[in-house]
């Protein structure tokens, strides 16, 4: 019996959320008197990779087999199958992301598993296997028993803290059979923006709706970005006009965001819009309506126009550094 | 070609969220329900290339009556027929066998969803079913073109977009720009009353979860508003009262 966990790379790094997947799994293994075991796939170093042992896996398992180096979600999902077999795990841990959602959906058919995808917070073991989820696009929670022999449980975003120890893993390599059924698919293209940072893994989102009147004049809410170190999203208002790419898109229809600071600059706050960054620990409001909806949303709120408040606001923050 | 559309009936996105029988059952009462609204961007691609290729589209709910209102309006979108698992899901891995015995019955070339149900959010059926058909299944599709035996579409990866072939059959979770979403007309409202709705029992499944009890989120303290000639005192704010920064 063990706990398997799947870990995201960036750049040959475990991402953030994988971080926090890592941790979970490691208290499920305390719980269940187990060890924590870590699934990477793709390139990566191993001194990188060994760094999952300071966040409480004793092994990872890495599959670096070069046709695993487009994130192929059939392919990768049958890794994961293998390393679950391998390993005789019962509690499988995935970070909830698109490729994450596929994996564990594919591999829980294929071993006949439970999958519980959007889970919040550690589970509760004292009768039976329990789990908190988000449900109703973050509007509600729902407590789940999980009941399949193997269980995989898609992890939300700040469902606990990726705080580092001390420790290293062992790193050793994984070499599944691959089948081509998981390659019909040709990658034609692909456009991806680099070097940004995805609103999946960012700690701090500067977003921004109709109120900032065109994209020509987005620079003031980038600038704010930068000073933070912040992902950009946007409402769907601003990517169906082309203000903004559909991959910033933020909401009910769009991405569903988890930083610990959201700040929307000239967003009404929709209930469409607010369904996707309700699960934020903090949230600032900037909009020169009083009455817009987001105050009721926000914990912070300022009242003015976002061509004035954020070019100050940026200036505070680098004068604070 | 043989399109199979999955849509869900979820409350209106502006719903409000509460439940009853000590949070045991959701509260329905005053809830306006919709056709999902990925689903129903699935449902207006579909419409388009039955149009463009030929063919049917067979539009498929697990769920209980209460379903029948939004398939009737799929129906009148332009799905041909429709089919209903008589059951109130619990569990993506159920719904997906659900969807499964009816695809395989079918024998569909293109079996269309949403990336996402709102109710549940999971973003996993269409990997289960691809998955019990022995298919491939691509999420979030927001292109999507038929050339002969052959689907060309982009997906929407982390920062950007992918563009692909894969050979039908597959199974797509589709989202916005694949399509505008469709009004029914008053010609599609007289003619849906008449296509057909199967009402099927669901084909048993090994117990994988169970909803035991709905909680709402602790309801948000007062925002703390900062007059505008003091704007940048949110910054320190947010340093060392909320310790974000
Ligand atoms: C089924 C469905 C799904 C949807 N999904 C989503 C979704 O996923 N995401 C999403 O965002 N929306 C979604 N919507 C749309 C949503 O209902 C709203 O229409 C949308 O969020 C509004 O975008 P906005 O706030 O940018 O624009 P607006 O509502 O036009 O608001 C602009 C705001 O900017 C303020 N403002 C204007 N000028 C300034 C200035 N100079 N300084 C400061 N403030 C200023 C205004 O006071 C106003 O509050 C969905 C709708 C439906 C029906
Ligand atoms: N009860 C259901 N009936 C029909 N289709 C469903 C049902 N539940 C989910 N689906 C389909 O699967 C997609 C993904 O759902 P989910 O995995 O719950 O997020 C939805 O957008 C629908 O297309």
């Amino acid at each position: 019996m063990s706990v398997l966990i799947f870990v995201e790379l960036d750049n040959g790094s475990i991402k953030k959320t994988s971080l926090e997947a890592i941790v979970y799994g490691a208290a499920v293994a305390k719980m269940q008197n187990s060890t924590a075991t870590v699934l990477a796939i793709g390139p990566a170093a191993t001194d990188e990779l060994s760094k999952a042992g300071a966040y409480g896996a004793t092994k990872v398992l890495h599959a670096a087999a070069s046709e695993l180096n487009n994130e192929n979600a059939l392919a990768y999902a049958s890794v994961l199958a293998d390393a679950v077999e391998q390993e005789k795990a019962e509690v499988v841990i995935l970070p909830k992301s698109g490729l994450c959602d596929a994996m564990s959906a594919r591999a829980a058919a294929k071993l006949g598993a439970s999958v519980v995808s959007g889970v919040t917070e550690l589970p509760d073991l004292s009768n039976g296997f329990k789990v908190k989820r988000a449900i109703y696009t973050g509007k509600a929670f729902a407590t789940v028993e999980v009941k399949g022999a193997i269980k995989i449980l898609g992890i939300k975003k700040n469902a606990v803290e990726a705080t580092a120890g001390s420790g290293s893993a062992e790193v050793m390599t994984f070499t599944p059979a691959l089948n081509d059924s998981d390659f019909v698919a040709k990658v034609i293209s692909q456009e991806k923006a680099s070097g940004e940072l995805s609103l999946n893994e960012a700690d701090i989102i500067v977003s921004g709706g109709r109120g900032m009147k065109g994209p020509e004049h987005w620079q003031p809410l980038l600038d704010l970005a930068g000073a933070l170190g912040a992902a950009t999203g946007c409402s769907k208002p601003v990517s169906d006009l082309d203000w903004r790419p559909h991959h910033e898109h933020i909401g009910q229809t769009g991405i569903k965001v988890a930083p610990n600071l959201y700040i929307a600059c000239g967003i009404s706050g929709a209930i469409q819009h607010l369904a996707g960054v309700n699960s934020s620990k903090f949230i600032v409001a900037i909009n020169k309506d009083p009455e817009a909806p987001f105050f009721k949303a926000a914990d912070y709120g300022i009242v003015g126009d976002v061509f004035e408040v954020l070019p100050r606001l940026t200036k505070a923050v680098l004068e604070s550094k | 070609m043989k399109i199979l559309v999955c849509i869900t009936n979820v409350p209106d996105t502006t719903a409000k969220i509460s439940f009853t029988e000590d949070d045991t059952k959701f509260n329905k009462s005053g809830v306006q329900y919709i056709i999902g609204p990925y689903d129903d961007y699935a449902l207006a691609r579909a419409v388009e290339l039955k149009e463009q290729l030929g063919g049917s589209i067979t539009v498929m709910n697990v769920g209980e009556a209460d379903s029948d209102p939004q398939i009737r309006k799929a129906l009148a979108i332009g799905a041909d027929d429709a089919v209903r698992v008589n059951c109130d899901p619990q569990d993506s891995y159920f719904t997906a066998a659900q969807i499964a015995a009816v695809a395989k019955e079918g024998g569909y070339e293109l079996i269309l969803m949403g990336r996402e149900s709102i109710d549940f959010n999971s973003g996993v059926v269409h990997g289960l079913v691809g998955e019990m058909l022995g298919i491939p299944s691509f999420s979030p599709v927001m292109k999507l073109d038929i050339e002969g035996g052959t689907a060309k579409f982009a997906r929407e990866i982390e920062g950007g977009k992918e563009y692909l072939e894969a050979p039908l059959p597959l199974v797509l979770g589709c989202q916005e720009p694949i399509a505008e979403w469709k009004i029914p007309n008053m010609r599609g409202i007289m003619t849906a009353r008449s296509k057909p709705l199967k009402v099927v029992e669901p084909v048993a499944v090994d117990d994988m979860a169970s909803l035991e009890k709905y909680a709402l989120p602790t309801p948000k303290g007062a925002c703390k508003m900062i007059p505008i000639e003091e704007a940048e005192t949110l910054i320190s704010l947010l340093k060392t009262e909320a310790k974000v920064l």
